[in-house]
């Protein structure tokens, strides 16, 4: 039974669920939030149509310095079985605990990670690194790039004063299994993904990473895997939109010689 | 049939309960050795550090019991690393069922580690559950991995070639996560849970 053709690692499509109160929601760059529908529904249909993974984003916890409620996280891990990441909210091995133990296979931080990069080795140490994502929004800023914190809300958000290269470098060293890069610039606008940052980002990131913001369009895709050489892309709007369905995007994936899982 | 899942520590174990209710099975999560025992399917899952893991197992008095059953088990993941002799991580002495010893997985510039997400596997060895999952896409996460040897039945490569499915006597693991590794991870459960008696 050997011989045939042994493949690697897949390349990730991953659909982002934007969640406020209980419904998925998308605004563009960052503002203006619209209701896309129910949690579990879309969970549901990301699961039929081959998506390999889905991040659900938080975005009313961290800003207003609240908590993610697990009773969704639970609902969504009865109800799916691809992996699953839960960002917002999570500043403590404790709360990080309660998401986990509903079923999440990683948490994902952001904001509390920059106010306290220690938080970063806790979890670490705690759960391991691959359950560990660290979210990184990043904005083009002349020659440099640098990160923005409390991004939920635009009222609260924040410039910690950190060149993103440098986080992520710091975020490597304390542990992080995994990060996503948000290029906030390009996030909403589905102009195509910030090729230039994912690539520098690439070149300091020995761990997997994860695109997101600008997809627009299913070249995109193919471009930030060839020329980025990420691990994953991550979109929203074109995902629930219905505008790039994820059987029709891995085709062209496939046909562009990109490993992909089949749907 | 009755369904034992072994307490060994980590928080996110209840994906492995939430896919074994959609089988139609109730498991019971447990670190009670005489519930262990008495099971008719036992499965070990487990994530995070394999030292702290031999530690919980230890703490709940389960190293014996582990080594000494007889009915099917399934370690997934930690769990299925748990069953070889040691690992590189930690340096930890795991439960010695089924020869061999975990290794990090190569670093290179187009390696990365964790790996993280869906690979296919190949069949290595005739076997009834894991004949049917040749060149099937599971969901892996892991860093450390086991040798291809003897008690192999599928290999998956990130670099180098591991074992994604193992076997010795009444005792299989599987590197990945059959709950999160949707149609075919489903398979392997059902499959695991029909699998007559040894």
């Amino acid at each position: 039974m050997t011989g045939e053709k042994h493949t690697t690692v897949a390349r990730r499509i991953i659909p982002c669920l934007d969640v406020r109160d209980g419904q998925v929601v998308k605004g563009v760059q960052f503002r203006d939030h619209r209701v896309m529908g129910d949690i579990i529904e879309l969970a549901a249909r990301y699961r039929d149509e081959g998506a390999d993974e889905l991040v659900f984003y938080d975005i009313t916890a961290s800003p207003e310095g609240r908590s993610v409620d697990v009773d969704w996280v639970r609902r969504v891990s009865e109800t799916i079985d691809i992996p699953f990441c839960v960002a917002g909210g999570i500043r403590s091995v404790e709360s990080a605990a309660l998401v986990l133990s509903q079923g999440a296979d990683k948490i994902s931080i952001n904001t509390p990670a920059l106010e306290r990069p220690g938080l970063i080795n806790e979890l670490v140490k705690a759960f391991g690194s691959q359950c560990v994502v660290i979210g990184v929004d990043s904005i083009a800023d002349g020659g440099r790039h640098t990160v923005r914190s409390h991004t939920g809300t635009p009222d609260a958000m924040k410039t910690p004063g950190r060149e993103t290269l440098d986080w992520l470098k710091e975020v490597v060293d304390r542990g992080a299994g995994e990060v996503v890069l948000n290029c906030m610039s390009a996030d909403g606008t589905r102009a195509g993904y910030d090729i230039g940052q994912l690539s520098l980002a690439r070149e300091v990131l020995p761990i997997p990473l994860v695109a997101s913001g600008g997809a627009g369009t299913v070249e995109h895709f193919v471009t930030v895997f060839n020329q980025a050489d990420v691990d994953a892309a991550l979109a929203a709007t074109v995902f629930h939109s219905g505008q790039i369905p994820i059987p029709g995007l891995k085709q062209s994936l496939a046909e562009a010689g990109i490993e992909v899982r089949p749907c | 049939m009755s369904v034992a899942v072994v307490n060994s520590g980590g928080a996110n174990i209840s994906s492995v309960l939430h896919a074994l209710h959609r089988l139609g099975a109730e498991p019971e999560f447990t670190d009670d050795a005489a519930t262990i025992r008495s099971a008719d399917r036992v499965i070990l899952p487990g994530v995070g550090a394999a030292g702290r893991a031999m530690e919980v197992l230890g703490e709940h008095g389960l190293v014996h019991t582990l080594r000494e059953l007889t009915q099917p088990v399934l370690g997934i993941c930690l769990g299925m690393q748990l069953l070889f002799d040691s690992s590189e991580e930690d340096n930890a002495q795991l439960l010695g069922i089924i020869p061999g010893r975990l290794r990090k997985l190569e670093e290179t510039a187009e390696l990365r580690v964790p790996h993280m997400g869906w690979n296919s596997i190949i069949s290595q060895k005739a076997d009834s559950l894991s004949d049917r999952l040749n060149g099937k896409w599971f969901y892996f996460v892991h860093s450390y991995a086991a040798p291809v040897n003897e008690w192999t039945l599928s290999t998956s490569r990130h670099g180098s070639t591991f074992s994604a499915i193992v076997r010795k006597d009444n005792f299989y693991g599987a590197q990945f996560h059959p709950e999160r590794s949707a149609g075919a991870g489903a398979e392997l459960l059902r499959g695991f849970l029909e699998h007559p008696l040894p």
